[in-house]
């Protein structure tokens, strides 16, 4: 597997030059992973940056806190400078390295996907479908989807797609893993992966140090936090509802739609609820984000991918209404068309923050069992 | 700002002492009117580039370690100062450090645990999250909170005093004068050390060579206008805080990272390539306060510290990259020292290392013998290339000459009376406690000392 195009020499050496000012600092080494990490290193290799900013969780604290932040004639401007770096990282990473274009015009190519998708899918359905059974009002009764379409096609194309997804978001792990010089092996270490996922799930390292993040402003609040929280476990629900499906499906022969009060609709309601509240705080907090801290690349590329889901969930819960009326038919197809370009572009956008961040957190965790040279008082 | 009016508290200066009457005062219901000299970036004066404050502690305590009573922090400071301190009011300091935290995290201070490579400070000081332009933010935050209104780009230039009474500030906002009553003022202004004319007065054509490592709006404005009305002034114009920092820093507002924290680690040498002072005396913590002195006092107040690859790694990376040569000859041409004679320096240093086991961790046994002046610990021979030098330059962190207060925070005439409405309070009468020397996080424990108690006595002041 080719390593992706580096990241630009200029980006790499500023990087370098913020880092060493960080580094004789280390006033801001209470509120995250990266400054830690930071003080283990002497010098910066692009390495070390690109570990170093999917670290960072983009909270903003420490810029608020600089003493050397612009104005200042250092210009530290550390998140922003690892939000870009981060940014070419995507790029480096992905797979097959072909798609790394994906990441330059991030917010156009899934708005495209998706208007493709739904195009695609409707043509589809209009073309193949007896317009009677497609715009039949539907019984709830089982079987109703797959009356429209056929549970076999769902499937495959979905399963099919799935794979590929998780092949590309692994190889994308992979090469991220092979920058950082870490061994394969020290992937299972447990106690690294257990402070790892413990980590991702309380969002540890969006609590600014305890007051929350200076997120949208620099006042500390724990406002992104909670529709991060929103979000990633309404994501979670919904998956967890597939999964319950495709056991009830398979392994006990019972077929979609299913009651109200069964256990994937009470999943995927409580997740699509999720999905509806925290992709839509979360872009109303980034509208007001202070423009100091964000890149335009990164804000296309955030946006659609949180757009992306808050259609998801709409879709979805907006069919589990209206699905004994004559337009579940439309609506199933609508909903199927997001959820296929959602997992389309998983590996070619914002989705990727989550498989780079943990990789990261897991490489900060391996490396804090390792004793640090030891340094003179200062 | 509002002309019109008459504020019942007026606080001239926006650093931590500053914020610590404003909050006060307000608090106590009072109308507050804050004047900073700097831009809303730059606000906060030298408080932005602090870390901890050295607290006071009969017993483990959130963040500290372990006990720091009130009698060992008060040698301490005798230790450093010489005496040149107040004992009621040093010991007033002391004494408030150690309930000022739960105060201090009320209005949005946090703590952290000490930096990394500040260890040994883990028992006395107290580190503030995110460094002291956290600390900064958060006591606006609160301050805004509270209603006390903030002018920034604000500066003093001329104080009313009638009768010992202070009745207005003359003061510049975008080239416009104006003149803001007020019942009481607070001076928590700062030192002068951003006045390079000031400091040439007091230092003699060597301050052209010196960094100032804080803000540049510390003018001493404030300070020049209350000395020249009669107060009764504290400290020497040429006392300060000074630390010998990397020569390649800006001019003003460096701060922390133009640090050079490998003097122990090597030898240091002069313009003309002669050793001039034990680099090993002591840990560095407690000499480095010393070097500053030290380098000022050498030719074009200019030195250079030299290590070699052995020590690389050992103290905190500046920020700074060293200048780096495979030969002691070469480093010299590069530093634009005489070859020959940094090369007999350093042979002659080689030569006089004795033998012992290097431990950067205590004072060790590796010594020189034979050589002066000596190195007391940490002498290893500088044999292994490639060699590293950090240019060197006095670096100016604050200055002593202040205003003298008494336990109201009142700022005293020459005739030792109190100004009724006049406090002070931070950099401004640090000189008070802190006459000469330095340890860590004392500036921090005056200026949140001071400056409450200012802002209550002015408070008191205004309700009669």
């Amino acid at each position: 597997m080719s390593q992706g195009r580096s990241i630009p020499v200029a980006l790499v050496e500023e990087g370098q030059r913020m880092a060493s000012i960080c580094n004789a600092c280390r006033y801001c080494e209470g509120f995250c992973a990266v400054f830690p990490a930071v003080e283990r290193r002497l010098t910066f290799a692009e390495g070390d940056l690109a570990y170093l900013a999917n670290l960072c969780h983009d909270c903003g604290s420490c810029y608020y806190a600089c003493q050397y932040a612009p104005p200042h004639e250092f210009q530290v401007n550390f998140p922003k400078m690892l939000a870009d770096i981060r940014m070419e990282t995507y790029r480096k990473y992905a797979w097959p390295g072909a798609l790394d274009a994906a990441f330059a015009r991030n917010a156009i190519v899934v708005s495209l996907i998706t208007a493709a998708s739904l195009a695609l899918l409707l043509c589809t359905m209009f073309l193949l479908i007896d317009p009677t059974v497609l715009f039949a009002a539907h019984a709830d009764s089982a079987g109703a989807f797959y009356a429209v379409i056929s549970h076999r096609t769902m499937a495959w194309t979905f399963g099919l797609v799935f794979l590929l997804v998780v092949a590309a978001l692994a190889a994308g792990f992979v090469r991220f893993w092979r920058d950082t010089e870490e061994n394969a092996g020290a992937l299972f270490s447990p106690g690294p992966l257990g402070h790892s996922v413990s980590d991702v799930l309380q969002l540890r390292y969006l609590a600014g140090g305890g007051d929350g993040c200076t997120y949208p402003d620099e006042t500390p609040s724990h406002a992104r936090r909670g529709f991060h929280h929103i979000t990633f476990y309404g994501f979670m629900l919904c998956f967890a509802a597939t999964c319950v499906a495709t056991i009830y499906h398979y392994g006990f022969g019972w077929e979609a739609p299913y009651a109200f009060s069964s256990l994937p609709v009470l999943l995927g309601t409580a997740g699509g609820m999720g999905l509806l509240i925290g992709p839509a705080g979360l872009l109303w907090l980034k509208a007001k984000r202070d423009p100091v801290l964000t890149g335009t690349k990164q804000n296309g590329m955030d946006a659609g991918f949180l757009t992306l889901l808050w259609l998801s969930g709409a879709s979805g819960l907006l069919l589990l209404a209206l699905r004994e009326s004559s337009a579940m038919g439309i609506l199933l197809g609508i909903h199927l068309a997001i959820i296929m370009a959602l997992f389309v572009t998983l590996p070619y956008g914002k989705f990727v923050h989550a498989v780079y961040r943990f990789a990261a957190l897991l490489r900060f965790h391996l490396e804090r069992e390792r004793a640090v040279p030891e340094i003179s008082p200062e | 700002m509002d002309a019109a009016r008459t504020y019942d508290v007026l606080v001239l200066g926006g650093g931590n002492a500053a914020l610590c009457a404003a909050i006060e005062a307000a608090q106590a219901g009072r109308s507050v009117l804050v004047l900073e000299a700097a831009p809303k970036h730059f606000r906060g004066g030298n408080s932005r580039h602090t870390r901890n404050l050295r607290c006071m502690h009969d017993a483990p305590a959130d963040v500290l370690s372990d006990a720091y009573p009130e009698d060992e922090y008060w040698q301490d400071l005798v230790k450093v100062t010489g005496g040149q301190t107040n004992e009621p009011l040093a010991r007033m300091t002391i004494r408030h450090t150690a309930t000022c935290r739960e105060w201090m995290s009320r209005h949005g201070v946090r703590f952290q645990p000490p930096l990394g490579g500040t260890l040994q400070l883990a028992r006395t000081n107290a580190f503030f999250l995110g460094g002291g332009k956290a600390l900064i933010n958060a006591y606006y935050r609160t301050a805004e909170r509270l209603g006390v209104e903030i002018a920034y780009d604000t500066e003093v230039a001329d104080l009313n005093i009638c009768d010992g009474e202070f009745t207005s500030a003359v003061v510049m906002h975008q080239g416009a004068q104006h003149e803001i009553g007020a019942k009481t003022v607070v001076a928590a202004a700062g030192g002068f050390e951003s006045n390079l004319a000031w400091l040439r007065k007091a230092w003699g054509p060597a301050a052209d060579n010196f960094l100032i490592r804080g803000t540049p709006y510390n003018m001493g404005r404030v300070l020049k206008v209350l000395l020249d009305r009669g107060a009764k002034s504290v400290g020497d114009p040429a006392q300060g805080h000074y630390v010998a920092i990397d020569a390649r820093s800006p001019k003003f507002d460096g701060g922390i990272c133009t640090r050079v924290d490998c003097v122990s680690l090597g030898i240091v040498v002069n313009r003309d390539a002669q050793r001039f002072d034990d680099e090993g005396l002591d840990f560095w913590p407690k000499r480095y306060a010393i070097w500053g002195r030290l380098v000022a006092a050498q030719p074009d107040q200019i030195a250079y510290s030299i290590i070699d690859a052995k020590a690389m790694g050992q103290f905190i990376p500046p920020m700074f990259p060293p200048i780096k040569a495979g030969s002691i000859s070469e480093l010299a041409s590069a530093l634009a020292l005489d070859p020959a004679i940094l090369e007999s320096t350093v042979m002659q240093f080689n030569r006089a290392v004795g033998p012992g086991s290097f431990d950067h961790t205590r004072l060790d046994d590796c010594a020189t013998a034979g050589l002066s002046p000596p190195k007391s610990h940490w002498a290893r021979p500088l044999d292994t290339p490639p060699f590293f030098a950090y240019p060197l330059r006095p670096g100016i962190t604050f200055t002593y000459l202040g205003v003298a207060v008494n336990e109201r925070a009142q700022m005293l005439w020459q005739d030792d009376t109190a100004a009724s409405n006049i406090f002070a309070a931070g950099e401004i009468m640090a000189g008070n406690v802190l006459g000469k020397g330095y340890i860590a996080g004392i500036g921090m424990a005056i200026g949140t000392a001071f400056g409450r108690l200012a802002g209550k006595e002015a408070a008191r002041h205004v309700a009669g």
